[in-house]
């Protein structure tokens, strides 16, 4: 690579980064001391340790780390279990591999097919939170929900899916929600690869799995790794299972962010909550570190 | 074995015919030039040839076989695109090696075919390389390798050498014909630079808004343009084009005050027929079929020296007469000393006339 003169000299620069740096001591840097400090007490909101909190070293965390109880539920260690398979069920297999499928499947496709599902999935995606759970647990409603009638009329029954299959539920829920996003960016990704790629191999004789698996694909290797990213860490972090479920019934759908929040603004055990904050904080940074090593690794033929 | 044949192929987009009714016949193991300015359809003909584009209406043959359904992967073609398409997650050798890889050659025959195509346009040494590495004349090089190395039956080209400047665009050229000669295959290659159809080619065909407007050999078309647009395409600089009037009676042809008598001139009787209807008609003369000459010479037109440009082997006169330009092409070594007022004779065995509306009378 070249090396280009800056535009600005060091000093502007610096000036420039001193509001985005002020921001991001305020509400980023200074948070994360704070809980690094608090999960190392047992501050509480109310009683005697309200006021005047004690060290209590590494207790937070031994509590989270006990593995005799770590996998039972409403345990840190079946929450970690919980949003694993959340993360994978709804955002590797649901929006990144869903929204990769219809971007290639649509690919250079036009027509009235193509328009509805978009509109359909980009629609999934905006409207607010509050609403969309909330149709969703009418929609899900065992004996008033929409989805109900129409198995019952084909016959399948009235299955409860907020109890029976909670966790599959909100998986549904999330990949529903949250595809339009990684379509849109594998959509836009396939827009910028030049035609003659594809019809060159075609003319060469390359059949439509050939065209994906060699050309396609590899082209798309940095957006898929970028949309991973992205992905996981947005679903890892996700609350909105809550307006949902509330992370039951019996903990069934507690991932890590809803139990994290039972404990610090429930039971209001500050300590507790800030321990499984940083955990929680080391995972994301554990997950990034890796994407990027990825990414990097990823030869650069640009 | 497999020459092509296009048989009143037409392709509409919508109300625009890009393509409209062109027949050709391409000879087995001919190099074949599609020849016109922007937009006239070339490469939608090309596509269409491919089986990248649906012919509205027409046949396509190659050899035996009506093509005109199948798919691209089904008609045993290579082609090489103006942008190369160069797999840029590929290096040279998988690239080269991507159409006999899909066809589930063994990885070892595979390196064997692509290094053989590779030496020949001799680019073995960069097998390793990914193509931003490259240079663009190496890039153009491997995407011909990569239409050589599974020995297809036609080869199509899409302005290949578009990319290139202009030195190792005529280096290009002369490899692209010693390779063509080599493995003798039939070979449709479209350009809108007259100069490189002209260089490769063993026919051309030149077309103008999705006709072909005259086919033949590179030489017979630029002696003899069917139209004015065909005159007015070929050569650097073109046929320059006056217009005249035809005076029967003094058997006589008045372009800007100058008449210039037709005594000699071979296709008199066409003149005549057509001067029955009209005695308006544009004059064709190349820059190379005029003589230039300081002092009044007969038979001359008359104008005002422009600029002159000394080209090496050849040097070219820029003469105004009456605010058009004509060129005049000499072969000296010296630059030619001209200035002020000129007079040019036409050689009248080369001179042609056109119907004001561009056909040729004789
Ligand atoms: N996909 C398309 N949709 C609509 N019109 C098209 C399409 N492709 C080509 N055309 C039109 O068809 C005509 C012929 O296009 P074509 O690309 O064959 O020209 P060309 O001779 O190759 O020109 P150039 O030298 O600029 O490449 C043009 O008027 C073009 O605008
Ligand atoms: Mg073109």
């Amino acid at each position: 690579m070249e090396q280009k003169p800056p535009i600005l000299s060091w000093q502007s620069g610096a000036l420039f980064l001193v509001p985005a740096f002020l921001f991001i001591a305020v509400f980023l840097l200074f948070p994360f001391v704070w809980i690094f400090y608090l999960s190392f007490t047992n501050q509480t909101l109310l009683g005697a340790n309200a006021a005047n909190p004690q060290f209590v070293g590494f207790e937070n965390y031994a509590r989270l780390f006990d593995f005799d109880s770590w996998l039972n539920r409403g345990q840190f260690g079946s929450a970690l279990f919980i949003t694993a398979q959340f993360v994978i069920g709804s955002a590797l297999i649901g929006q990144v591999a869903l929204g990769l499928a219809l971007a290639i499947v649509f690919f250079r496709r036009k027509g009235i097919l193509r328009e509805l599902v978009y509109v359909l999935v980009i629609f999934a995606w905006i409207i607010p939170d509050v609403v969309v759970a909330f149709s969703w647990v009418a929609f899900l409603n065992r004996d008033e929900g929409t989805f109900n009638a129409i198995l019952s009329r084909l016959g399948f029954g009235r299955p409860d899916w907020q109890l029976e299959h909670a966790l599959l539920s909100v998986i549904l829920f999330n990949t529903w929600r949250g595809t339009a996003f990684s379509m849109l960016l594998f959509s836009s990704a396939l827009a910028t690869i030049p035609p003659s790629y594809l019809e060159t191999a075609e003319v060469a004789g390359a059949s439509a799995f050939q065209k994906l698996r060699d050309i396609l694909l590899p082209l798309l290797q940095g957006h898929i790794l970028t949309d991973l990213i992205l992905i996981t860490l947005w679903t890892f972090n996700t609350f909105s299972i809550f307006l949902l479920t509330a992370g039951g019934p019996a903990y069934r759908t507690e991932v890590v962010s809803i139990y994290t929040y039972r404990i610090a603004f429930q039971f209001f055990d500050f300590g507790q909550g800030a321990a499984i904050a940083v955990v929680v904080m080391l995972i994301n940074l554990a997950l990034a570190l890796i994407y990027l090593i990825l990414l990097r690794r990823q030869s650069v033929y640009t | 074995m497999s020459g092509i044949q296009l048989d009143r192929l037409s392709k509409h987009f919508g109300s625009v015919a890009a393509v409209d009714e062109v027949t050709l016949q391409i000879q087995d193991g001919e190099f074949f030039a599609l020849l016109g300015p922007s937009g006239c359809g070339k490469t939608t003909t090309l596509r269409m040839i491919a089986g990248l584009e649906k012919a509205t209406a027409g046949t396509i043959k190659i050899g035996d076989r009506d093509v005109t359904t199948l798919a691209p992967r089904e008609r045993d073609i290579a082609m090489v695109f103006q942008d190369y398409a160069l797999y840029p997650h590929m290096n040279l050798l998988d690239n080269i090696g991507y159409p006999l890889k899909v066809r589930g050659i063994p990885r070892a025959e595979l390196q064997q075919r692509v290094t053989e195509a590779a030496q020949s346009l001799g680019i073995d040494h960069l097998l390793n390389r990914r193509p931003a590495q490259l240079s663009g004349g190496q890039q153009q090089r491997a995407a011909v390798a990569r239409a050589i190395v599974h020995h297809a039956q036609v080869f199509l080209f899409d302005e290949p050498l578009s990319n290139l400047d202009a030195k190792l665009r005529v280096e290009a050229r002369g490899f692209l014909k010693h390779l063509q000669r080599q493995v003798g295959v039939t070979t449709v290659y479209v350009t809108h630079d007259q100069a490189e159809a002209m260089a490769l080619a063993d026919h051309i065909a030149i077309m103008e808004q999705g006709k072909v407007v005259q086919m033949g050999p590179p030489l017979e078309v630029y002696h003899r343009p069917r139209t004015t647009f065909v005159a007015s395409f070929l050569g650097s600089p073109p046929m320059n084009l006056l217009r005249g009037q035809l005076d029967l009676a003094a058997r006589q042809v008045r372009v800007n005050n100058a008449a210039i008598s037709l005594e000699q001139f071979r296709g008199w009787d066409r003149l005549v027929e057509h001067a029955q209807q009209n005695v308006n008609v544009v004059m064709g003369i190349r820059p190379e079929h005029l003589t230039i000459a300081q002092h009044e010479i007969p038979q001359s037109l008359t104008g005002e020296v422009y600029a002159i440009q000394p080209l090496g082997a050849e040097s070219l006169v820029i003469v105004q007469i009456k605010g058009e330009p004509v060129s005049v092409r000499l072969f000296t070594d010296d630059t030619p000393q001209f200035s002020g007022r000129v007079w040019l004779a036409p050689d009248l065995q080369r001179v042609f006339f056109y119907h004001p509306d561009g056909e040729l009378i004789a």
